[in-house]
């Protein structure tokens, strides 16, 4: 078991995240996060919490998408879903899906499905806190990047978060 | 989790979690029901046949949307205009459908068994859509459903089944569910029209004074008078059905007290239910056909997913 990003180091990069947005998006009035179920929603709450502490006063739209009903390994695994609460249209905003880790590609691809049932936007952004190389299945790839990690396949990356694991960590097993 | 059954026959052979997985489901379908684009690709390889022995509205409508909302393909089937009035076997007919390569079987047949009958027999989910006097497990769902979404849960709260409860299988999957829910539930109906021995059998009350009851329960769920199952009169008319056990305003308006009004269609409007009941805001009746799709978009796709046989959280 390596530590790949302890607690402190978690909190550095969700900042550190958090300015390359606000870089792009300025006000964020034409742009949207959505945080992906289940796993993704832990990064996502962080960063909208730091977005509204860096932009006192202004209105983020944030929503939570769940990928169950559009997953492509159907045949092979059943997975209970979880909750969208998407109350806003995507049409034509610039929107940031924010997922922790970023493997072979298809949790993105079964989003980008999903988020498309709810307006065709201008500009679709993948933010994650681990870049997993080497591993793509699908030709897709992040514009936002906590930490890059090469690691073989039998290895696992593990993120641990205070609310529901005790505490921030990011590790490979 | 997933169900603990490869078809849905009844709800007399589901877990508690089965219920609860398959509530759990149809939240997420009805929220996709709510968007401007209400499909999901989920089971666009899976091919469904609604195999249709007896007449059905809402039931077969209800199967067909919650089948294209997943995605699925579907064809439908009613007996009548087919080959079985040429005399061909229900199993000849099922194989000859499957044989083209078809993954699920919707039924409804008018034999109870029918469709326990042919899960022996063939190997792809089946999802009972009502046999005969038996069960109508989606039926039982859906108002259990309702219930929990009307009044926050089902367990504890207390059900009143009104009327024709020997020829219904709403009431016996009802009961089942209900109880496996945790309600305390009622029949209530003329004698001749409740089967002995529910109370030992099924763990209901039973009675036969419709005002105590409603005076009773939090929710009233009023059948159908099943004229075409009786073979022998078991009251004298319908006009007298109507004023001994009819549900109407001046009955409920009598009671002083908030009861919810379920029906589950179709209504014989001025016998078991009058108009100005079934149109009140007391009615959820067609909040129950409303959730009758995710209801039964959950069960199809979890029993698709049964093939899958691993499940993750």
């Amino acid at each position: 078991m390596k530590t790949i990003l302890n607690g402190t180091q978690v909190a550095i990069t969700v900042d550190r995240l958090c300015h390359q947005l606000i870089e792009n998006h300025l006000d964020f009035s034409q742009s949207v996060l959505i945080g992906l179920q289940p796993r993704g929603i832990y990064l996502s709450d962080r960063i909208y919490r730091t977005l509204q502490k860096l932009l006192p006063g202004v209105h983020i739209n944030y929503g939570k998408l769940d990928i169950t009903f559009y997953r492509d390994d159907f045949n092979t695994q059943l997975h209970v879903p979880n909750e969208t609460t998407i109350d806003f249209s995507l049409e034509n905003k610039k929107v940031i899906l924010v997922d922790d880790v970023l493997y072979t590609g298809r949790t993105t691809r079964s989003a980008l499905d999903a988020m498309l049932d709810f307006g065709r936007p201008s500009v679709v952004e993948l933010l994650v806190l681990i870049d997993r190389r080497f591993t793509r299945q699908l030709p897709i790839q992040a514009d936002y990047t906590g930490r890059t990690v090469d690691a073989i396949i039998s290895e696992k990356v593990k993120v641990r978060w205070a609310e529901r694991d005790g505490k921030d960590e990011v590790i490979l097993e | 989790m997933s169900l603990s059954v490869n078809h849905l026959l009844g709800i007399r052979g589901l877990q508690r979690q089965d219920i609860e997985l398959i509530f759990q489901t149809a939240d997420e379908f009805k929220a996709v029901l709510q968007r401007p684009i209400k499909k999901v690709p989920s089971l666009r390889d899976t091919t469904i046949v609604n195999l249709f022995f007896e007449n059905s509205t809402r039931t077969r409508i209800s199967f067909e949307l919650a089948e294209k909302r997943l995605g699925a393909d579907v064809v439908n089937f009613s007996a009548s205009g087919s080959s079985v009035s040429k005399g061909e076997t229900l199993i000849d007919t099922v194989n000859n459908i499957l044989s083209m390569k078809v993954d699920m079987v919707v039924m409804r047949h008018s034999a109870s068994g029918a469709p326990h009958f042919l899960s022996r027999h063939i190997d792809v989910p089946i999802v009972n859509a009502g046999d005969g006097i038996n069960e109508h497990p989606t039926q039982a769902l859906l108002d259990a459903f309702s219930i929990r979404e009307k009044l926050g849960s089902v367990a504890g709260k207390k059900v009143a089944i009104c009327g024709d409860i020997m020829h219904s299988r709403v009431a016996l999957s009802n009961i089942y569910c209900l109880r496996q829910l945790g309600a305390e539930v009622t029949v209530v109906g003329p004698p001749t029209l409740i089967p002995k021995h529910m109370e030992a059998a099924l763990g209901v009350n039973v009675s036969y004074d419709i005002r105590e009851t409603l005076a009773w329960c939090d929710v009233a769920n009023v059948l159908r008078i099943q004229l075409e199952r009786q073979n022998t009169p078991l009251f004298s008319s319908l006009r007298e059905y109507s004023l001994a056990y009819g549900v109407n305003r001046q009955l409920l308006d009598s009671l002083q007290k908030e009861i919810v009004v379920m029906h589950p269609g179709p209504i014989n409007r001025g016998v078991e239910l009058s108009s100005d009941v079934a149109d009140s805001g007391h009615s959820i009746i067609l909040n129950q056909v409303e959730n009758g799709v995710a209801i039964r978009m959950a069960v199809l796709y979890l029993l698709s997913g049964k093939k899958a046989g691993k499940v993750v959280e």
